[in-house]
């Protein structure tokens, strides 16, 4: 899901590197140098979760896990996922410098909505309630983060309007995986590690 | 390993002061990335090649990356050149391209091409130390870059973890499908991951705190701004000053 380097207009470039910048505000100031290498573990298992790929049908894609970081960053999501992309860039060229402010923005921020949506609901006691809260955190950070993706490349020109419906769309399919293997995840965390989801920047 | 080295010859390119190469880069790329003249563009793409031609980076590094940016663009091209209205230019079947999608689609295509190789030969190829080491003269927030620093610390270890995780799912014979018991298993491996890189995180955070951390990086090899370095940078100047005015001034190209 990330934007390539060339295609955006410069207003939309500009407006939400300007947003990015300013999440990350918060973010900066909920972090101190006691849980940064906890928030470098989760921005490296994003990294890490979008080179593996989970089988569906006849293909495959790649999970992108903000909703679980989300979930268990809130705010610190837009650094951990700046840095994150950043590294990307340099090493695989996936999106790009320029592009940078936008591609975070599309990830960080449904990551901090979800964070207020669904994360109460990790701290219940039943087991069903937490399934439903992850799956929720990941069905729908990765339904906005395609939404924004959409967004993007169609407030860049009416011309890709196409191009943006077919992005969506086929993220359909990626929104339920994500929720389930989301769903799970956050069920085995609360068995094994429930400090993990107690949230680890306070 | 997750990281894919870029491999080169020595050159007076790769030995640049990576300050000077990242703001290159940075002001590159923003001009290229807002240009709408196909000329600033097209020289662009020509400066960037000649700068990958002086930095003997080989061509395989290069190549590789380029096919994957511009999976991307192969994407926009099968749409854009039909979708934009305009004048005909000519037609496949029964799809006509019109001139203005067509000219939309390379100029796309020539932007984000220029853009990459300038980034891979001033930025991929400097290694993450140095790159964490210009980023910290250049007024970033002393915390990303720690952030940054320790990300790619863990990047490795995480992926290696996930490696013996996944060769012990081999050896007990799991295969992957589109099911839901694939899934599941799927998560708990993540989810075991996530611990287990947790776990060491903390490890590692406490024996740094018991060797006096504090939070401030400690750089062994300074940068030197010497007189090749100077060279090169007023070169990158006057490339960039000569695309801004092509771009802003009413020159016609």
């Amino acid at each position: 899901m990330h934007i390539a380097e060339g295609v955006l207009s410069a207003p939309v470039l500009i407006s939400s590197a300007a947003i990015t910048v300013s999440g990350c505000i918060p973010g900066l100031r909920k972090l101190d140098y006691n849980n940064m290498p906890r928030v470098a573990v989760f921005s490296s298992a994003f990294f890490v979760a979008s080179l593996i790929h989970v089988p569906l049908g006849p293909t495959s894609v790649h999970l992108l896990l903000n909703g679980l970081t989300g979930v268990i960053l809130g705010w610190a999501s837009f650094p951990a996922l700046l840095v994150a992309l950043f590294l990307q860039a340099v090493l695989f060229q996936f999106g790009g410098i320029t592009t940078l402010g936008v591609n975070t923005l599309n990830m960080a921020l449904p990551a901090v909505i979800v964070f207020y949506l669904f994360s109460p609901l990790l701290k219940k006691k039943s087991k069903v309630l937490v399934f439903i809260g992850g799956f929720s955190a990941g069905f729908v950070a990765i339904f906005l983060s395609s939404l924004l993706v959409a967004l993007s490349l169609f407030f860049t020109g009416k011309v890709f309007l196409n191009a943006a419906r077919f992005i969506f769309l086929t993220h359909i399919p990626v929104m339920f995986i994500e929720g389930v293997i989301t769903g799970f995840i956050v069920v085995f965390l609360r068995k094994v590690k429930p400090a993990l989801l107690e949230g680890i920047v306070k | 390993m997750v990281r894919v080295e870029i491999k080169s010859k020595d050159s007076l390119l790769l030995r640049l002061d990576t300050r000077i190469g990242l703001i290159y880069v940075v002001l590159f790329s923003i001009i290229i990335a807002v240009s709408d003249k196909i000329s600033v563009v097209a020289f662009g793409l020509l400066s960037s090649f000649f700068l990958f031609l002086f930095s003997r980076i080989r061509w395989f590094s290069l190549l590789h990356r380029l096919v994957f940016v511009n999976i991307f663009i192969a994407f926009l091209w099968l749409i854009l050149p039909f979708s934009m209205p305009g004048e005909l230019f000519f037609s496949i079947w029964k799809f006509n391209v019109t001139k203005e999608g067509f000219m939309y689609s390379l100029l796309i295509t020539l932007k984000c091409n220029a853009i990459v190789i300038t980034s891979i030969t001033l930025l991929s190829s400097q290694g993450i130390f140095r790159l964490v080491h210009a980023l910290s003269h250049l007024k970033i927030s002393n915390k990303i870059i720690y952030l940054f620093f320790l990300l790619y610390r863990y990047v490795d270890v995480v992926w290696n973890e996930y490696l013996s995780i996944k060769r012990a799912l081999q050896i007990r014979g799991f295969k992957f499908s589109t099911s839901l018991h694939s899934y599941k298993t799927y998560a708990y491996v993540l989810a075991t991951l996530f611990v287990r890189s947790y776990n060491r995180a903390e490890n590692v955070h406490k024996a740094m705190l018991c060797r006096g951390f504090n939070g401030k990086f400690w750089i062994l090899n300074h940068f030197k701004l010497g007189y090749k370095d100077l060279i090169i940078g007023s070169g990158m100047f006057f490339n960039i000053l000569f695309l801004t005015i092509v771009q802003w001034s009413k020159i016609i190209f």
